[in-house]
């Protein structure tokens, strides 16, 4: 106990000072002495925090309050009133069981745990549920070396019975790699040699001490040669040869017995659901090799390979000539790599991992990428992301559907990745192309239409029928909110395009980089083209949704990116949108889109007359021109955007083919009234609801100046009547306002 | 990604035509023989060296003896009990532009005393190049394109050492499946390939998918009889073409359903297994004819 509050940090103390939450206090009142409450405190702190963080997780919270509660119990329980304690007990072991087995427990958890288990405080009766405990004490994170310590201290006086002895020195010997620190333990070495002559301890112990051992612990022992003392003997003469004697036998086999058992499956499942809920922890995640966390057959699952350095080291140390084997000079190993600062100082001599797999969770590597110009670093990954995406694939292959997390997880690692690097990976687009046609557009959807987003430019007419068509085919078919989807990805694929031109723009690109051979022609035609598809598959979205709004908003916005391509991205290229949006954009009724079409309209206006002005200034020959066609297009657009916001003439001035443009008689025939004004700016059906407004706000004044105008005219009885007798809430500002010179 | 119907599909055609077999080791592509194979692709290794196989046997060895003997410390260079040999497989090339087959065995060390006990061999591996694949002109110097990898033996021995390979040379190996397309060219194929001796059924075995359990219909042929089949299907001797394997089938199919009023073309072809050799769908082959394996591989 001593030991354990004597480990306290000041930093712990500030926990407890800060957890001031009412909901404490309920559960504080039991506990009676300082010591023990402080690492409750804590612990329940630190559950709070995890609480917080998955706020969503509303069930998880009683499940947490019960385990708090459970804990407090185990700490500060005596066993007085044995027939209610054992009902508590069963209780609250349930909690910390189901609790332990999904998330793990934390460090003071498993202090207070190991010490009611090993203390032998449930006193005899319970004694089986002390093996309970100790089955269930799977780490969250990490293990105190000091809770090991003060449980080894229990160990020795004996309190708990042989077989919980047993069970915790093969709990410690699984949980070996969890213990914080290990140096207090190496001091106790001589206390676990000790407990060598227990004959049913000993093959624990000397697993353990194998685990321990290091080269000053060289010390001989004489006795039988049962293969756990083997083993210990072994690796005594690899590490000291002067003091162990006698000959092995060279015939490995299996010296230990399984201590792990027990608590794999559930270790793995923790970690795996640590990994899955921290997207920061996976990204500086090093050298860690993912756990196999499903049986399948050898090498069928989703594994992101570990961050090692080159293997083949055992080489380096034999002889010289097959130093080249993968001819390595001094090299910074990969796994050092933590700061970036790191990375500055030896990016000369870094190498990349074995596996390139393992950059996409290293965003220092990524950085590193981005600096070395080897085809071989793309390549490799190439190979290997090809290789995965198509064996993962959740709708290509029957027994992966159930792997459709995980799927998804790496598909939003590429993603991240793509957008790190800033360019799209071509085993990505590879898998696009073949697996869209299968593809039910559902499963894993996001991830699926955002990677889509970054297939690299090249000829569109290469793209269509394996990208557009099968995507179309899905577009039409599906429902709105996938239709929104699929043109807010297209957008963002059509903006990555623009970028990369700018981006080679600035660069002065090296032809070989480029995929068009840097052909602006060839660029403009496949940005063109996009641009057109867009349009396209726009045109029926909004005739099958009945110009829906919400879709309408997701097309402007993808025109939004269209009509600035000249002045914002430096490609001589602009496309109108075609009728079919432009009119229902127009003729909406909601103000929005409405709004949003008068700003594509004026930066389409900003960069024509930009683009023409630039043809006049230079006044040589420029390669590329608008043609008078999109001038034309766009001044057929504007003349009845004008003629039906503003002249009031639509029907007449409208010149468009696909336009408004009614016969006088034909309108005359609907028997509408001001048939002209319907679309301007006062009667369009967009703006309708702000006319009424305006109209009410201004009445209200014009209220008041009717009322002084009778005033005037010598209304003088009313005036003292509305005056004494009517309570105008607004009496005085809008007197002020009366007062405003017409 | 079209790399790996070709590569499946060249592996297969590596299997039929007469393909270049001089300098090889007679003895060892006996030792390929009689043995079923399980399909892996295998992505492109980098930077693997023919002139290293001895450095890379050690180093493996030592890495299938750490994996053995998990959490326990290997002594570099001691007595491991087996030995791990990857060797060449001369002569076992599609094309000359191939690289050269590589042959990957664990044999566990002999317990008797005798200086000339021989090991067994408890698993053995190789990877060949398949021609044709219009991959290799693409790959670069560093990148050593051997795409298919065939094994034998315990899973845990192929999972090690394909554990290894991938580690240290950035590669993936993934299970080659084959498809039933791809299983009626072999049935053509090896329909068509002359015996003479050791003749036994030509057999074809269907999946039903129903439930609760498959069923699984077996179709047996006399190879003469599959064989003059063919021969009137074949237009052009040496040639083959999806028409004719379509035709084939088709012939076979109507035959059943005359006796058995059973159309097999709605079942799914999961097993072909011939005089020649035999292949499942899983990605299991075998070829079991001493005599005639050499001239097929």
């Amino acid at each position: 106990m001593q030991q354990r509050e004597s480990t306290k940090n000041p930093k712990q103390a500030l926990h407890v000072c800060r957890s001031s939450q009412s909901d404490l206090s309920e559960w504080r009142i039991g506990v009676k002495t300082a010591g023990p409450k402080s690492v409750d405190l804590k612990s329940a702190e630190k559950y709070k925090k995890e609480k917080q963080q998955s706020a969503s997780d509303q069930a998880d919270n009683s499940t947490q309050d019960h385990l708090e509660q459970a804990l407090t119990y185990f700490e500060r329980g005596k066993s007085s009133d044995r027939s209610l304690l054992l009902i508590l007990k069963w209780k609250h072991l349930a909690t910390v069981e189901s609790v332990a087995l999904q998330r793990g427990l934390s460090p003071e958890g498993l202090d207070v745990l190991l010490n009611v288990a090993l203390s032998g405080r449930l006193g005899k009766i319970f004694r089986n549920l002390n093996g309970r405990i100790l089955k269930c004490l799977i780490p969250a994170s990490l293990i105190a070396e000091s809770s090991v310590v003060s449980a080894v201290s229990w160990l020795c006086v004996g309190k708990c019975s042989g077989s919980t002895q047993l069970l915790f020195l093969r709990w410690l010997i699984a949980m070996f790699d969890f213990i914080d620190h290990k140096e207090k333990l190496h001091a106790l070495y001589g206390i676990f040699f000790c407990s060598l002559q227990d004959e049913k301890q000993c093959p624990y112990v000397c697993h353990l001490l194998y685990l321990l051992t290091r080269r000053e612990n060289g010390e001989s022992i004489q006795s039988g040669m049962q293969p756990h003392l083997q083993a210990l003997l072994s690796l005594y003469k690899l590490l000291c040869p002067e003091l162990v004697s006698i000959t092995l036998p060279a015939k490995m086999k299996t010296y230990f017995r399984n201590s792990a058992s027990l608590w794999k499956a559930a270790i793995n499942a923790i970690r795996r659901r640590n990994q899955g809920t921290s997207p920061t922890s996976q990204q500086l995640n090093l050298g860690t090799a993912h756990l196999q966390s499903r049986k399948r057959k050898w090498n069928t699952q989703l594994i992101l390979p570990a961050c090692n350095a080159e293997t083949n080291n055992p080489i380096k140390s034999e002889e010289v000539n097959h130093i080249d084997i993968l001819s390595h000079s001094e090299s910074f190993p990969v796994e050092q790599l933590h700061t970036f600062s790191q990375l500055l100082q030896n990016i000369h001599h870094l190498e990349f991992p074995s596996q390139m797999g393992s950059v996409l969770r290293n965003s220092l590597l990524l950085h590193y990428m981005n600096c070395v110009k080897d085809e071989s670093i793309y390549l490799r990954l190439y190979y290997w992301m090809g290789q995965t995406l198509q064996e993962e694939c959740t709708w290509s292959k029957i027994d992966n559907e159930q792997y459709e997390e995980e799927f998804k997880d790496f598909l939003d690692i590429i993603y991240k990745t793509e957008c790190f690097l800033q360019k799209g990976f071509s085993s990505c687009e590879e898998f696009l192309y073949k697996s869209l046609p299968f593809w039910d557009g559902f499963c894993c959807r996001s991830q699926i239409l955002r990677l889509v987003s970054w297939i690299p430019l090249s000829n569109f007419s290469e793209i269509k029928p394996l990208l557009c068509e099968p995507l179309a085919q899905l577009f039409f078919t599906s429902s709105l909110y996938f239709k929104c989807s699929v043109l807010e990805s297209l957008k963002e694929l059509l903006q990555n395009w623009l970028s990369w031109h700018v981006m080679q723009l600035d660069v002065e690109a090296d032809p070989k980089i480029s995929p068009l051979n840097s052909t602006l022609s060839g660029l403009v035609n496949s940005v063109a083209d996009l641009i057109h598809f867009v349009g396209w598959i726009s045109t029926v979205a909004l005739r099958l949704e009945n110009n829906a709004t919400f879709l309408l908003y997701f097309i402007l916005d993808f025109y939004e990116t269209v009509c600035d391509v000249y002045l914002k991205y430096n490609l001589p290229l602009l496309v109108m949108p075609p009728p079919g949006v432009f009119y229902p954009a127009l003729l909406s009724v909601d103000s929005v889109s409405l709004n949003q079409l008068c700003y594509i309209m004026y930066r389409y206006r900003t960069n024509l007359v930009a683009a023409k002005e630039n043809e006049q200034i230079k006044k040589t020959i420029l390669q590329f021109k608008f043609s008078s066609q999109t001038y034309q297009e766009y001044n057929q657009y504007i003349m009845a955007m004008v003629g039906c916001l503003w002249t009031s003439s639509a029907f007449q001035k409208d010149i468009h083919p696909q336009g408004i443009r009614l016969d006088p008689e034909v309108l005359k025939k609907t028997r509408v009234q001001e048939v002209r004004n319907s679309f301007n700016i006062v009667h369009h059906p967009a703006l309708m609801g702000y006319a009424i407004l305006f109209l009410q706000q201004v009445s209200g004044r014009r209220w008041n100046w009717y009322l002084e105008y009778l005033y005037m005219q010598g209304f003088q009885g009313l005036k003292l009547f509305i005056e004494s007798s009517i309570n105008r809430v607004s009496q005085v500002s809008q007197t002020k306002l009366g007062n405003v010179p017409v | 990604m079209k790399k790996r119907k070709s590569s499946l599909f060249y592996g297969l055609s590596l299997l039929s035509p007469p393909p270049v077999l001089e300098n090889a080791d007679p003895q060892k592509i006996a030792f390929l023989l009689r043995k079923q194979w399980t399909l892996y692709s295998v992505t492109p290794m980098y930077k693997f060296s023919y002139g290293n196989l001895k450095a890379y046997s050690r180093l493996l060895s030592a890495f299938v003896a750490a994996e053995k003997q998990k959490g326990l410390a290997v002594e570099v260079g001691s007595d491991l009990g087996f030995k791990v040999t990857l060797s060449t497989l001369l002569g076992l090339k599609g094309t000359d532009q191939d690289q050269v087959a590589i042959l990957v065995q664990i044999a566990s060390r002999s317990q008797l005393p005798f200086e000339n006990a021989e090991d067994k061999v408890v698993w053995s591996g190789w990877f060949c190049c398949v021609s044709g694949d219009e991959l290799l002109e693409s790959v670069p110097e560093d990148f050593t394109c051997l795409s298919l990898f065939l094994a034998n033996g315990a899973e845990s021995y192929t999972a090690i050492v394909g554990t290894w390979f991938q580690k240290t040379f950035d590669c993936c190996f993934s299970r080659l499946t084959i498809s039933p397309l791809n299983l009626a060219w072999m049935a053509v194929m090896w329909t068509g390939y002359k015996v003479d001796s050791h003749m036994t059924t030509t057999e074809l075995v269907f999946s039903v998918p129903c439930t609760p359990h498959s069923l699984d219909i077996s179709y047996a042929i006399h190879p003469e009889d599959a064989k003059a089949l063919w021969d009137t299907i074949q237009k052009t001797p040496g040639e083959v073409t999806q028409e004719e394997v379509n035709l084939f089938m088709d012939c076979l199919y109507s035959h059943f359903h005359r006796h058995f009023k059973i159309h097999l073309s709605a079942a799914r072809l999961v097993k072909v297994s011939t005089s020649i050799a035999s292949a499942h769908c899983d990605g299991n082959i075998k070829v079991p004819r001493s005599q005639t394996g050499p001239g097929l591989l």
